[in-house]
């Protein structure tokens, strides 16, 4: 390569949101319906249906724009995008063009360098989602379920300022931090709720003018937009070394191949004739409005990473892992309120909680146990009702259905023995069953008595408090 | 009669709107546009400086429903609009991406 390229970006991001109901009727957006059964006349695009604005689409959406640091807009309207796809019921999807709800944002990234750099958002707006293509393998047709018609989304629009895969997965985890903390979607790539499209192009180092750019979609990982970016790059600069220009085109990205390939581009140009939905009424956002939605923003991780730290005195490294995700922070909150052990908590969270996550393929906003669950775990251990090894068993059981501790140990009869006779008498009884252990610890070896607490803990069903039964054998022995 | 609508460009809505034209539809589609578009310039007489363009006939805003689910799952009646169904799906003619 006998030039330097520098790689621009910016990306499209869609957000699915966390509404109870579609954006223009009141069918559920609930996952896993039988096909078709979240459906009336207005998402399946019937004449004479009239769509109807769901007012929390609107308010998540301003939340977006607010803690992105974008203008509101005062007065807006919805626009129809015109488009023949039997995804699209109505041939149209509606969206907003002329009048985005959010504009001129940015996001603050921390980049390799130890730096910070804004990443500039252009503009924000909300739409409707598609229905689902159901291809059938061997017939001559395809099937359509419009469950997911009608489903709201925002589209956040950066402006080109990014400059490497690692500034791009910067800021979707920022734009991700943000949106979880609202509440406004979860935000899983692997399911689709957030989606990425990226706009890239290449130019000589130093140079203003932007090069070509292609747009690459179906990225649904962070791996995958790596991988994306990277791979891009090199074509780019491979065909205009060979003297070649690139073709501003749309790419789908093969995760599988680690290659990209140009969508079948359609005979007929993209020409959307946008023009103003007439079946919606515009909308006006008062101020009032914005400073009642401005004042029901939550904490976000930078001022909540500031406030554990003062608060809980818990290490940075804990702080940084529990408040990665809204949920881990919530449960930390609720259960070191009640149990006011901020260490123990913070244990079981990086810990166990991250184990488990890890072993069952989860993400921590699926967690079902509840900080009182988790509080009064801690809360048995504290009080030697049960050992830390009998905690992690119920605990496990806890993190499946948020069983009960307190009820769970009593019924399954994990309590340790606190009867200090009947430990006395086990540890007799091990004393008298191990003599050459018993020898050895006489001999001097520490070591064995070791094997005699794993003994006495063993006879005693692990019911036991290690601790205790240590001290006892001891005193035994002496 | 000011505007020309030339073949390329009537070749091109007929794609847009999937309208299959013969040549004498063309001809006629052409004219009729001719004159729709020199209808609305008659518009631009008009002096619309300073004002808003706008969005909707009505003089309201914001109207809103709340996040609540209304509908039920009515799958029966909504799927008798499908030209055809099977396993509750709308059936189209394949399509691919």
């Amino acid at each position: 390569m006998s030039r330097e390229y520098e790689t621009v970006i910016g990306l499209e991001v869609h957000v699915e949101l966390a509404t109870k109901t579609k954006i223009f009727c009141g069918c559920s957006t609930q996952f896993g319906g039988e096909v078709n059964s979240h459906t009336c006349p207005v998402c399946t695009g019937m004449p004479g249906s009239l769509p109807v604005l769901n007012k929390q689409v609107v308010e998540y959406a301003i939340a977006v724009g607010l803690a992105t640091n974008c203008d509101i807009t005062r007065h807006g309207k919805f626009d129809r995008k015109n488009y023949f796809y039997p995804d699209n019921p109505q041939n149209y999807q509606i969206s907003q063009l002329y009048l985005p709800i959010c504009r001129n944002g940015y996001v603050e990234i921390e980049t390799e360098k130890g730096g910070k750099k804004k990443v500039g958002i252009h503009e924000i707006h909300m739409e409707e989602d598609a229905g689902k293509l159901i291809h059938d393998e061997w017939g001559e047709v395809s099937l359509v379920d419009y469950n997911r018609s009608g489903v709201p989304l925002i589209e956040i629009v950066s402006e080109p300022d990014m400059r490497s895969a690692e500034e791009v997965i910067a800021y979707l985890e920022k734009l991700r931090m943000f949106i979880q903390y609202l509440g406004a979607s979860d935000c899983k790539l692997q399911e689709g709720s957030m989606r990425a499209d990226v706009n890239l192009s290449v130019r000589p180092v130093g140079s203003d003018k932007f090069g070509t750019r292609t747009e690459m979609k179906n990225l649904n990982s962070f791996t995958a937009i790596t991988h994306a970016i990277e791979n891009e790059r090199e074509r780019q600069i491979d065909i205009i070394e060979a003297g070649g220009s690139v073709i501003q085109e749309t790419r789908r990205f093969d995760d599988n191949k680690g290659e990209s390939y140009a969508m079948r581009s359609k005979e007929d140009a993209q020409d959307y004739r946008y023009f103003p939905d007439p079946d919606l009424i515009p909308l006006d956002v008062s101020q009032e409005w914005i400073d009642k939605i401005k004042s029901e923003q939550p904490e976000f991780r930078p001022e909540k990473m500031e406030r554990y730290k003062e608060e809980y005195g818990i290490p940075e490294y804990d702080i940084g892992i529990i408040t990665d995700n809204k949920r881990m922070a919530d449960i930390f909150e609720a259960a070191t309120a009640i149990c006011g052990q901020p260490k123990k908590v913070s244990n079981w969270l990086m810990v166990e909680t991250l184990r488990l996550l890890k072993e069952k393929n989860m993400d921590a906003v699926d967690i079902r146990y509840s900080p009182e669950h988790l509080a009064a775990l801690i809360d048995l251990v504290e009080k030697k009702v049960i050992n830390s090894s009998v905690a992690k068993e119920v605990f496990e059981k806890m993190f499946d259905d948020d069983t009960d501790p307190v009820k769970y140990v009593e019924e399954k009869g994990l309590k340790q023995e606190t009867d200090s006779g009947a430990i006395k008498a086990i540890c007799e009884q091990v004393i008298a069953d191990n003599p050459q252990s018993v020898a050895d610890y006489k001999a001097g070896k520490e070591k064995a008595i070791g094997f005699l607490v794993g003994q006495t803990m063993k006879a005693a069903k692990g019911k036991a408090d290690p601790g205790t039964v240590n001290a006892l054998l001891k005193e035994l022995l002496s | 009669m000011a505007n020309v609508i030339s073949d390329e460009t009537i070749e091109y809505v007929g794609i847009l709107s999937k309208l299959k034209l013969d040549d004498a539809q063309k001809e006629q589609a052409k004219k009729d546009l001719e004159e729709m578009l020199d209808y609305i310039d008659q518009l631009g007489e008009l002096d619309t400086d300073g004002v808003e363009p706008m969005s909707h006939v009505h003089p309201v805003s914001n109207r809103f429903r709340e996040d609540v689910v209304t509908n039920g799952d009515e799958r029966e009646k909504i799927l008798k609009n499908a030209p055809e169904e099977r396993d509750g799906a709308f059936v189209v003619p394949r399509t691919f991406d």
